[in-house]
């Protein structure tokens, strides 16, 4: 600052002197502002750093006096449409939910000047996952929930009433609304913390205590999870050589005689573990050591789960044991005993997909169940296991960012996800959900809409027109006119006919314009069709849709394709030989849902559509690759081959079936192939005939009798 | 010198800039370490992690107790809470484990229904109503039901409970009188109440049913979240008076448009309720009411009194109330609205269902139908009562593809298990008998996609992988080959040229065969050894059904072949579990019985079959092997149909007013019979298990319309039509003797057959087909070396 002062000094002495100064003048301006600003930086920085709650370094003390209050007792009646104001939630019109962390504070209790509550690794975890996660929003005006910093991970850790003084001082706390409260571990004396119109998640929740759609079930994370390896390749071939692995500590006491008895009676086939009585501890403190009850020796504990295919889980449900998480986490099958406890996640996860449930009466019928589960279902149960534990179960982060989205799902049910796909491993490319599931015939009466793509050919437009116009099933026309340099020829030049007509000009001429849903296709099957395939009788193309009608969820047409592996080249070759099967339907001469069209303007995988229009070339392959991929299915060809465009050529059927052409599509099939990551075209060996076909019977008592002829 | 010390200023300046710009951060830098975790590197990040104390018990030495103390605790605890809860309402806490006799319960799940109260002094028959009948009748006429109290695991009631409002017509009173009467309800211990109606005017109160249900569970509409016991209570929807007891209407939507083209966006047309519980939500609504695409209209023109009650607004929601029809608003728009009545529940919710109208549910704390095992997610949209005016935004943010999706599941979630008394009450047991211990739970993908759980019996496999309904989503394709299945009725000498002997020898060429099953039905005894054709590799076996037979023809056998029979065995069928069902079925209800075992046996889950796929042949049909190979590989896309030959239609005759059967020549067909097509092992354990025995008992009097009844079956449970496959019509061997088949009663009998099973099944299942699949070049001109399956092209008609 002084050389300022000095240079606005020096400024006033030679007052009258040359631009240079003002070059000074506006350098200094720039100088000080961008100190000015650098300290602004500094500060907001500063703030924000406040503002992420996480900062063990500036953590406040606040003491807890007698006279505060407690918080009151938890709401048993408490639902989301009473403890939760919802008008705090997706204020800015987004749905998404907002939640906001309170800065750490450890808060001490005035008499006996102990902290109420010692932040845990775990909570830490969690609050961490929670501030890095998208629902995060530093603003506790913008909040819909808030997440109180005061650890209560595990209910035996705290000294209640002064958590609960705590809770009460929280700054947003009003009675608790829209709080959650992460509370694994709840108290083993059975002491329920008052927490008043907060959500709990916790664990060990049992059917009475669970407030169903409000409480959210945690599972009860184990610090040994991160020591356990992704396993999940390997262990699959792992032998597992014991069918039952029982830990005895684990088991709720009630039940040891029953295990026993289990036991004797299938000494190869159930693993009981014990406490070591080698061991001087009277438990050992990190879990680690666990003996082989018949033989004495110790086993690598929880190792030793990944050895069984199935584990037994079975303790009282307030108690803390994480030995499922431990199970899981080493691709055992969890076989579930415990009477009304509501399973982690259970609201969004079917257990009964990667879990067996026995009542605990049936203990000892145990064995001899869990002998009747097929290979299938193991090996079912055992590869939901996997996804599961690590999609949702895998560490803190994932934990919460499951809890945070099932209470999302909640918040704005309209988003939620559905329970199917919450339990769908995404890691099986050949599973498939039909969007067209609805197993419907749609009445005959709606017909179909032709889409004629065009250019220029106008006069073999109008034949066309005019031989689609005399289809009964054929509902109204559409024509898509492709070329920007020419207007359409006027409507009354087009051939009169006794069925709706419209002329789209479009603005670009691209393949796409071919499958654009318009607005203007009021039914739900689109007849795709060149401008020069008018060799299909009014038979063929009725019978065409009366097939469509059957198979409405796939692309059914009558030029037909297949594609073949190529050993030599290692590629994927495109033929149009006469073969015994098919995979692809052109395009040219195809009847499809309305809804593919949607899907192949908006929805379809990488830059296929912008490939193609740019390239003028396989917009068939791609809608054949998009349905199959969808659905997995095959189209369907209809009727008998036959000669599409150029009836006079006799050697070759397609004027473009040269090899250029041919070696094109083979590149294509080989492009589209590996955007999807596979080859989703199946190929099959039949195609769709009029049920009469070819029958010697009367043709005028056939309904399709003109089929079939070249 | 004025310059230099200009120039000097400028450096000076511009270092000072670069410093301000440079060194301030390093300023900003060095502010110390941080223990913030977020801003350090992993490393650190570990390091300081791992300073915090762990939370579980086993690290935190402070707490550390040993873990049998914890025990203990935990013991303790239980105890006091089992106590407390004992202490407390015991009803209330009903959970399965505690108010329910498992032991009641082991092997099967039967259900007794009371019989009718005995008539009052003055004569007169205690009160049901239609709808109560109708369940009753459900069950009576059902495979859950029987005669024998000590046989059941599930008692149903002959009071009729649904309509507990005391000022309603159809109350019942003395009820908790009338149930002390009964013999075994045991304070209401496996006792199924089923109630649409609880509580009066003016708090409707949920619980108030005006008797104590004890530990019965309740399967009750309208129940809240509050109320409902989890894994105990059921809640089923409420339906009106003239719900059909079976399938009845079918879904509304016929097409499957994208997008749904609609004229409304959104539409409700009911009664509003000026003042009371429940009143708010309904009454607010005319704020929505945009008169284009948002059609919400109310009325207070109820009741004896509304004039007297009637608000401000009353006349001009009158008017606009008029202006618009029920069922014309639920057929033209996307979404409807159902709020919440005096009482959670409303027929709304069913009637925009089966409309294919997308619920929009205004109903805080209902729990929904069934909720533990549907996922309404996919087919109904949630609001909130409080969020009302966010309604309109939440449904116009809905994608089209979502529309599509909700409303394709409401169909099917109607059909299959809402649309009659039956499926309610069948879907209710279902949910009970899940928790049974000896019973499978079927997965969430079985009960939300179509056929349901009603028909997938999860007794027959533990995975759905041997079921045909969900192959594609679990992306697995139907396990290889087939058993080919031979059913013989007449038994003609066995001779090369008989068609018995060749059919088997052109099975046994066909490359996907797994084995071969003979089912001896007639009454001649077994061909010995020798007559029967060789079929080397392939696994035969002989499974006599006969029982006059049995005894001399196994002696005959076992005196020609000693130990091994071919390749394959002699079986004797142990009698069927439907056989004994069907004598314990007759000694209840029927006495005009035969001994004759029944047709139906041909589809018996026999173990023998262990194949995805089973060819189902007659003795007398004609195939060759490229037609078995290629109707299998046709098979194999459309696991879940039936896929064959021989092709008959059924059609609607006005003039007789009844179902008409034709084995003629026509351009559709919809039965594909069963004396030579392929369909999935499954069906054989659907139609022994799950079909009404009085369907079976239909097929075994007329020894008659066995392979139409499976049609029927299999179109009950695809909605899908079957495939037949090429040419041929003529299946069978015209040289055969005395084929039932030539016998023109045996027609008329078809005919009836399809009449009583349209009946029986509620409306008529077979659906039209106008295609047939052929091998990909059928009948081209290329020569037919080229061709994969040649022996077809040479088959006529």
């Amino acid at each position: 600052m002084k050389k300022l002062l000095a240079a606005i000094s020096h400024r006033s002495e030679r007052f009258q002197t040359s631009v240079s100064y003002i070059i000074i003048i506006v350098l200094v301006i720039c100088g000080v502002s961008i100190v000015h600003n650098l300290i602004n930086v500094q500060n907001e920085a500063g703030r924000s750093n406040n503002k992420v709650p996480l900062d063990l370094d500036h953590v406040r003390e606040i003491l807890l006096s007698n006279s505060n209050e407690e918080t009151r007792e938890r709401d048993a009646n408490c639902r989301l449409w009473d403890c939760v104001n919802l008008y705090k939630c997706g204020q800015k019109g987004h749905d998404r939910l907002t939640i906001y962390v309170y800065p750490l504070q450890e808060y001490v209790d005035e008499d006996s000047g102990k902290t109420v509550s010692i932040l845990t690794r775990e909570y830490y975890q969690i609050l961490e996952a929670v501030v890095r996660s998208r629902y995060y929003t530093p603003n506790p005006n913008e909040a819909c929930l808030f997440l109180p910093s005061i650890d209560v991970l595990n209910g035996n850790l705290v000294k209640p009433s002064a958590v609960e003084k705590a809770l009460a001082l929280q700054n947003y706390w009003d009675n608790g609304e829209n709080h959650i409260i992460f509370n694994m571990i709840p108290r083993t004396d059975g002491y329920v913390l008052k927490t008043d119109r907060a959500i709990i998640l916790g664990g060990g929740f049992d059917t009475w205590a669970y407030r169903n759609g409000f409480d959210l079930s945690l599972p009860i994370y184990s610090p040994t999870q991160q020591n356990i390896a992704d396993l999940s390749a390997k262990s699959t071939h792992l032998p597992r050589r014991n069918l039952l692995i029982v830990v005895l500590p684990n088991i709720y006491p009630k039940y040891h005689n029953q295990i026993h008895t289990l036991f004797v009676d299938n000494p190869n086939e159930v693993l009981m573990l014990d406490k070591c009585v080698t061991h001087t501890k009277e438990f050992s403190i990190k879990n680690t050591m666990h003996c082989n009850s018949s033989r004495g020796k110790s086993v690598d504990y929880p190792r030793v789960f990944e050895k069984g295919t199935f584990c037994l889980y079975c303790h009282s449900v307030n108690s803390d044991e994480s030995d499922l998480m431990e199970i899981l986490a080493y691709n055992c099958i969890p076989v579930i005993a415990v009477d009304n406890s509501v399973l982690p996640f259970e609201d969004v996860l079917d257990w009964s997909l990667f879990s067996l449930k026995i009542r605990e009466a049936e203990m000892h019928a145990l064995v001899k169940k869990l002998s009747t589960v097929s290979h299938t279902k193991i090996f079912e149960l055992q590869r939901q296991g996997r996804w599961v534990y690590h999609r949702y179960f895998k560490d803190l982060n994932a934990i919460t960012l499951t809890a945070l989205e099932i209470l999302e799902n909640r918040i704005f049910p309209h988003k939620a996800r559905s329970v199917m796909d919450w339990n769908k491993p995404d890691d099986n490319y050949r599973s498939t959900f039909n969007p067209l599931f609805l197993p419907i015939i749609s009445p005959k009466a709606q017909g179909f809409t032709a889409v004629i793509l065009t250019y220029d050919r106008v006069e073999s437009l109008f034949t066309l027109i005019q031989k689609l116009a005399l289809v009964p099933s054929l509902q109204s026309i559409l024509v898509i006119w492709n070329n920007q340099n020419k207007m359409p020829p006027h409507l009354s030049s087009f051939p009169t006919i006794s069925k709706p007509l419209k002329v789209i000009q479009t603005r670009a001429n691209k393949l796409s314009n071919r499958f654009y849903p318009y607005n203007e296709i009021e039914t739900e099957a689109i007849l795709t069709i060149d401008d020069d395939i008018n060799m299909l009788t009014t038979d063929e193309l009725d019978f065409g849709y009366e097939v469509w009608r059957e198979f409405p969820d796939r692309i059914v047409g009558f030029p037909s394709r297949i594609h073949v592996w190529d050993n030599v080249s290692m590629h994927w070759r495109y033929e149009s030989e006469w073969t015994n099967q098919i995979s692809m339907v052109l395009t040219g001469a195809a009847f499809h849902h309305k809804f593919w069209s949607h899907m192949y303007t908006y929805a379809m995988p990488g830059n296929i559509k912008d490939w193609v229009d740019q390239h003028m070339n396989c917009e068939d392959i791609a809608m054949n690759f998009l349905v199959a991929n969808i659905t997995n299915k095959p189209p369907i060809k209809v009727t008998p081959r036959k000669k599409f465009k150029c009836p006079e050529c006799t050697n070759t059927e397609m004027l473009s079936a040269d090899l250029n052409h041919m070696r094109e599509r083979s590149a294509c099939i080989d492009r589209f192939a590996s955007i999807y990551g596979r080859m989703p075209l199946r190929s099959v060996e039949f195609r769709a005939d009029p049920v009469l076909f070819r029958d010697n019977f009367p043709e005028k008592l056939k309904r399709f009798n003109d089929v079939g002829n070249l | 010198m004025q310059a230099k010390k200009r120039y000097i200023l400028v450096f000076v300046s511009c270092a000072f800039l670069a410093y301000c710009y440079f060194g301030g951060y390093r300023l900003k830098k060095s502010d110390g370490p941080h223990r913030n975790l977020q801003v350090v590197d992993s490393v650190t990040r570990a390091r300081l992690l791992e300073k915090l104390p762990s939370y579980k018990l086993g690290d935190s030495v402070q707490m550390l107790q040993g873990i049998d103390k914890m025990n203990k605790a935990a013991n303790k605890v239980n105890k006091i809470k089992e106590i407390s809860l004992d202490d407390g309402n015991k009803e209330r806490s009903c959970r399965m484990e505690r108010c329910f006799d498992f032991t009641k319960c082991y092997g099967e799940f039967l259900v007794y229904v009371y019989p009718p109260e005995p008539l009052n002094s003055l004569g007169a028959a205690p009160p049901v109503s239609a709808n109560y009948q109708k369940i009753l009748s459900a069950i009576r006429e059902s495979r859950y039901y029987t005669s024998q109290p000590e046989r059941a695991c599930l008692f149903v009631l002959a009071i009729d409970t649904l309509d507990r409002d005391s000022l309603s017509n159809d109350y019942v009173r003395n009820v908790p009188s009338r149930l002390a009467r009964l013999t075994y309800w045991n304070n209401g211990r496996n006792h199924l109440i089923f109630n649409l109606y609880s509580g009066t005017w003016p708090d409707y109160a949920e619980d108030s049913l005006g008797f104590d249900p004890g530990e019965a569970i309740l399967a009750k509409a309208s129940m809240s979240v509050l109320h409902i016991r989890p894994n105990f209570d059921i809640s089923i929807p409420l339906f009106h008076k003239q719900f059909p007891l079976r399938s009845g209407s079918s879904g509304l939507v016929q097409t499957n448009n994208f997008p749904a083209n609609k004229k409304y966006l959104l539409a409700f047309k009911g009664k509003r309720y000026v003042h009371g519980i429940g009143s708010e939500t309904r009454n607010s609504l005319f704020h929505l009411h945009n008169g284009r695409d948002i059609i919400l209209v109310t009325t207070c023109r109820h009741g004896k009194s509304w004039r007297e009650l009637q608000d401000g607004r009353c006349d001009e929601d009158n008017r606009e109330y008029d202006k618009y029809d029920y069922e014309t608003l639920l057929q033209n728009s996307t979404f409807c609205l159902v709020p919440r009545g005096r009482r959670l529940g409303s027929f709304r919710f069913l009637e925009a269902l089966q409309a294919g109208c997308i619920p929009v549910l205004l109903s805080n704390s209902w729990v929904l139908p069934f909720e533990s095992k549907i996922d309404w997610k996919e087919a109904v949209i949630w609001a909130d009562e409080r969020l009302l005016l966010q309604v309109p935004e939440v449904v116009r943010s809905i994608s089209l593809e979502r529309i599509l999706a909700l409303r394709q599941q409401t169909q099917v979630l109607w059909e299959r298990y809402f649309g009659s008394i039956e499926k309610i009450v069948f879907t209710t047991f279902e949910i009970i008998r899940e928790r049974l211990p000896d019973y499978p739970i079927r997965n969430t993908f079985i009960w939300n996609t179509s056929p349901g759980a009603l028909l997938t019996l999860p007794t027959f496999a533990d995975s759905s992988r041997y079921m045909p309904f969900l192959l594609d989503s679990m992306g697995v394709e139907p396990r290889h080959n087939y058993t080919a299945v031979i059913y013989v009725q007449i038994g003609s000498i066995l001779g090369p040229n008989t068609a018995l002997y060749k059919l088997i020898k052109t099975i046994s060429k066909s490359q996907f065969v797994d084995r071969i099953l003979v089912l001896w039905a007639a009454d001649r005894p077994i061909p010995s050894k020798k007559r029967w054709p060789t079929t080397y590799h392939i696994p035969f076996h002989i499974i006599t059904l006969s029982g006059l037979t049995i005894g001399k023809s196994l002696r005959s056998m076992k005196n020609d072949a000693s130990e091994k029979f071919f390749n394959g065995t002699i079986l004797t069928a142990q009698a069927p579990p439907h056989l004994q069902d069907f004598k314990h079925f007759k000694d209840e209800t029927f006495d005009i019985f035969d001994e004759r075992p029944s047709i139906s046996q041909r589809f018996y889950p026999y173990p023998e079959i262990q194949t995805d796929a089973v060819l189902s042949l007659d003795e007398d049909s004609i195939l060759n092997t490229d037609e078995l190979d290629f109707a299998y590989t046709v098979w194999r896309d459309f696991p879940d149909r039936i896929v064959g030959y021989p092709a008959r239609a059924h059609f609607w005759d006005d003039t007789k007013n009844a179902w008409g059967y034709t084995s003629k020549w026509t351009n559709y067909y919809s039965i594909v019979l069963t004396g030579a097509a392929f369909y999935h092992r499954y069906y054989n354990y659907l139609y022994t298990n799950w079909l009404s025995l009085l369907l079976l008992k239909t097929v075994q009097q007329s020894s008659n319309c066995e392979d139409i009844l499976m049609n029927l079956l299999v179109s009950h449970v695809t909605r899908k039509p079957p495939i037949k496959v090429t040419q041929r019509k003529g299946y069978k061997d015209r040289e055969t003797g005395h084929s039932p088949w030539n016998d023109p009663d045996h027609f008329i009998q078809r005919q009836s057959c399809l009449n009583t099973f349209a009946a029986v099944f509620g409306y008529m299942p077979l659906i039209r087909s106008n295609l047939r699949l052929d091998p990909v070049l059928y009948r081209d001109p290329v020569s037919n070396l080229r061709k994969k399956y040649r022996q077809i092209e040479l088959v006529g008609s």
